[in-house]
């Protein structure tokens, strides 16, 4: 039960950050937005593994985590350099 | 008495979460909004994964989650540091209001003196407005 309200509130703050994703006036808020939505989504998907009582979801939420950071660092060099060589 | 340290620190991760999530909302620059998406963040995720490591024990998948936090402490802080040195090389403008116009709403405590103790400075508003 604790951990459902738990993932209640992180869900409700995901989506109070994704109206800065949508609202945002520059590309980089955008950025911005979506790399705390993905840092949510691991402790959420931990959370998950819990209540479900399967403890592979933190495998997911451990590669979740990679994913989210090399996803976020190629998408401002995509940025910066115009391309990904 | 586990349990209650257990709320304890969901309770703080939760309200550091919220916290954040409204300071991204609603604070006026890019490089304000940084500010809690660097560190609340990563306070909050590490107090709910530590409760969560509590309320297991010692096992396997409370080293897993001692990754995940140790993960999050080093690739969290370096991709909002990556966010920022983008921004500024890409030439955005850190928020600044002094000078008050006719009818916009100024925060710091500005009036004629403060106008003329800085000509140069801009505009007065929100920070996005160019």
């Amino acid at each position: 039960m604790m951990f459902l309200a738990v993932a209640l509130v992180i869900v409700f703050t995901s989506f109070l950050v994704l109206y800065r994703a949508i609202a945002g006036p520059r590309i980089y808020d955008r950025a911005l937005a979506v790399n705390v939505i993905g840092t949510k989504t691991v402790v959420l998907l931990a959370l998950i593994g819990f209540i479900y009582g399967r403890p592979h979801f933190l495998d997911i939420a451990l590669v979740y985590a990679i994913i989210n950071f090399i996803a976020t660092l190629a998408f401002l060099k995509y940025i910066e350099k115009g391309g990904l060589d | 008495m586990i349990e209650i340290i257990i709320a304890l620190l969901f309770i703080a991760g939760s309200f550091f979460l919220t916290v954040g999530a409204l300071g991204v909302v609603r604070f006026p620059d890019f490089y304000t909004r940084m500010h809690p998406a660097g560190k609340c963040d990563t306070l909050g995720q590490s107090l709910i994964l530590l409760g969560l490591i509590i309320y297991e024990g010692a096992s396997f998948v409370s080293i897993k989650l001692l990754f995940i936090i140790i993960f999050i402490f080093i690739a969290n802080p370096t991709a909002t540091h990556a966010l920022a040195k983008a921004a500024y090389v890409a030439g955005v403008k850190p928020w600044k209001e002094f000078r008050q116009e006719a009818g916009e709403k100024c925060h710091l405590p500005c009036d004629s003196k403060t106008a003329r103790l800085a000509p140069t400075l801009r505009y007065c508003g929100r920070g996005d407005k160019k």
